[in-house]
């Protein structure tokens, strides 16, 4: 009990714009993630789900509430010492590569940012584990397919030897086939280097894969937490994760007839 | 058939999905984009007459039949011969000589000012749109401010402040002509500064200096590169105007704009004392632009 966890969000709120025009997209959010465990967040588009990984990675630096990570307050500036302890990986691979730098230069310039020895063993290792050989690394984003970019995104993330990783949605871009390749590849990833795992996501089976617990989220309010074996057996307490589950398990006319909004 | 082997061996070594070395990588991104460039017929010319300015420049002193201030008075105002090609001005002195000299400080002008200006502007546009908030303001109202001058007699400004000369109507020139890029810039800056991947490099730890320097600039530079090739001909234009005002080059230097002024009180009788230089602003300048509008083809990122 003694242990902290390796990120803790204490009544998270995040909100845009000012006066009328504001619109509260987290309403306090608290959620712990054990050192080596991974987390989902669910929710459908608009629940805030990436709003709560943005302001844990300090992309977004407008929120109130306390956030630490392995255990250090963190302030809305990051240190950079920060960034070498968290990671993240963005849901467009198409969108998250520089399109005119090489794969050599994105993976060399975190090492090169942090002052870390030996570049080139650390590139190429970078590549190996993500399952890219050497031949891919003087190549462009344009001469990679979707799946590639997003193991290249990868690699970008782990040069650091990070011990949290946040993924937004890593998934939803590729196809289902590839789906699957990276989920494979972050849970071996996962295994072998303990890292503790923050996956947002709409889609269940992807959360339900990779995760030991979830969140569900709507109207950027946290409705409910659940472990993995109890979304696995439908067991729900609250009703919008209910026909969360229900959505999830496709549609016929009499089950979107039984749908309501969840304000 | 051995060279052919070769030929076609390094095209695959330049053209091949795996390079093995940075050096490789840079230099089949290079080729590629040349192999767009030629398929452009009209941008080739361009860039013939642009290279061809270059070799004048750089060989003037061989390539003139006379010295450009050799005056000859009984020889002035000359037509076209075999002995004056392009015929002699009002001190007898060869006007294709004068010409070919003259290239020298075409080019200086126009390396100068593109060396400055579109510098200038990416560092402001950039750093503005990046930074946002009271820096963006601050450096867009100076930006308003120099544009809202007119170009040429802000120019004139510079140069009856500073005193007539090349040097001086090329600082004139540079300090009139940045502010067009730096809001290229910083529109360019402001559609990518929210990209996943300059959040991905503000999550490794990067600075705001890096940032812009590193992934803003080289996705600004394409059509900074462009726009400035285009702008050169406007350039040559400018300075040649200076020139003929007699705010620029100062006698006897061989600028072309000057030379034209210098024959405009006989352009009716001796009509190609005039037209020589005139024409050569002409080819000059429509060389850069079928160059920059051949390297928009190649360039522009909203082409791929």
């Amino acid at each position: 009990m003694n242990v902290p966890p390796m990120i803790g969000i204490d009544s998270l709120q995040v909100a845009f714009g000012h006066g009328a025009q504001r619109m509260v997209a987290v309403d306090g959010v608290s959620l712990r993630v054990a050192d080596g465990e991974c987390y989902g967040l669910v929710g459908e588009s608009g629940s805030g789900k990436s709003t709560v990984l943005r302001a844990v990675s300090g992309l977004n630096p407008d929120w109130s509430g306390r956030v630490s990570i392995g255990g250090v307050e963190q302030a809305a500036t990051r240190s950079k010492g920060f960034f070498k302890t968290c990671q993240m990986v963005f849901q467009d691979p198409y969108g998250s590569l520089h399109p005119r730098h090489s794969v050599d230069r994105i993976l060399a310039e975190p090492v090169a940012i942090h002052g870390l020895d030996d570049a080139d063993g650390r590139i190429n290792r970078a590549l190996r584990e993500v399952g890219l050989g050497p031949s891919f690394r003087f190549r462009y984003p344009h001469q990679l397919s979707g799946g590639q970019r997003q193991r290249v995104a990868i690699a970008r993330a782990l040069i650091l030897e990070p011990r949290v990783l946040l993924l937004d949605e890593p998934t939803s871009a590729l196809d289902v086939s590839v789906q699957a390749e990276i989920l494979n590849l972050l849970r071996r990833l996962r295994a072998t280097y303990g890292l503790t795992m923050v996956l947002v996501s709409h889609n269940l089976a992807v959360v339900a894969n990779l995760c030991d617990r979830l969140a569900v989220m709507n109207r950027g309010r946290l409705v409910e937490e659940l472990t993995v074996e109890a979304l696995r057996r439908g067991d729900a307490r609250q009703p919008y994760t209910q026909q969360l589950l229900r959505a999830s398990q496709g549609y016929d006319r009499a089950t979107a007839d039984s749908f309501r909004d969840f304000a | 058939m051995t060279s052919q082997t070769q030929s076609s061996s390094w095209r695959a070594w330049l053209t091949t999905d795996t390079p093995q070395s940075r050096a490789q990588a840079r230099l089949g991104r290079a080729w590629v984009g040349w192999c767009a460039f030629r398929r452009n017929q009209l941008a080739m010319v361009g860039l013939l007459i642009v290279l061809a300015l270059v070799v004048v420049a750089a060989l003037a002193p061989l390539l003139a039949p006379h010295h450009p201030y050799d005056q000859d008075l009984a020889n002035r105002l000359q037509p076209p011969t075999a002995g004056h090609w392009l015929g002699t001005d009002g001190f007898g002195r060869d006007i294709l000589s004068r010409l070919i000299h003259g290239a020298r400080l075409t080019l200086m002008i126009v390396a100068l000012v593109a060396l400055t200006a579109p510098v200038i502007g990416l560092v402001i546009g950039t750093v503005a749109g990046y930074r946002g908030g009271w820096v963006d303001a601050a450096l867009m109202r100076v930006t308003d401010i120099f544009l809202a001058f007119p170009k040429l007699i802000l120019a004139l400004a510079f140069v009856a402040a500073l005193g007539p000369g090349i040097e001086n109507a090329v600082i004139a020139i540079a300090i009139t002509s940045w502010p067009p890029y730096a809001r290229l810039a910083r529109a360019e800056t402001l559609t990518i500064r929210h990209a996943d991947f300059i959040s991905a490099a503000r999550l490794q730890g990067a600075s705001g200096p890096r940032i812009v320097l590193g992934h803003i600039m080289p996705l600004c530079v394409a059509s900074l590169v462009v726009r400035t090739t285009l702008d050169m001909a406007g350039v040559i234009l400018t300075a040649a105007g200076l020139g003929f005002l007699g705010l620029g080059a100062q006698p006897p230097l061989p600028e072309w704009g000057a030379m034209i002024a210098a024959g405009r009180q006989n352009v009716l009788e001796q009509w190609w004392v005039a037209a020589m230089p005139g024409l050569a602003i002409f080819v000059v300048s429509l060389g850069f632009n079928l160059l920059g509008d051949g390297l928009r083809d190649v360039l522009d990122p909203k082409g791929d």
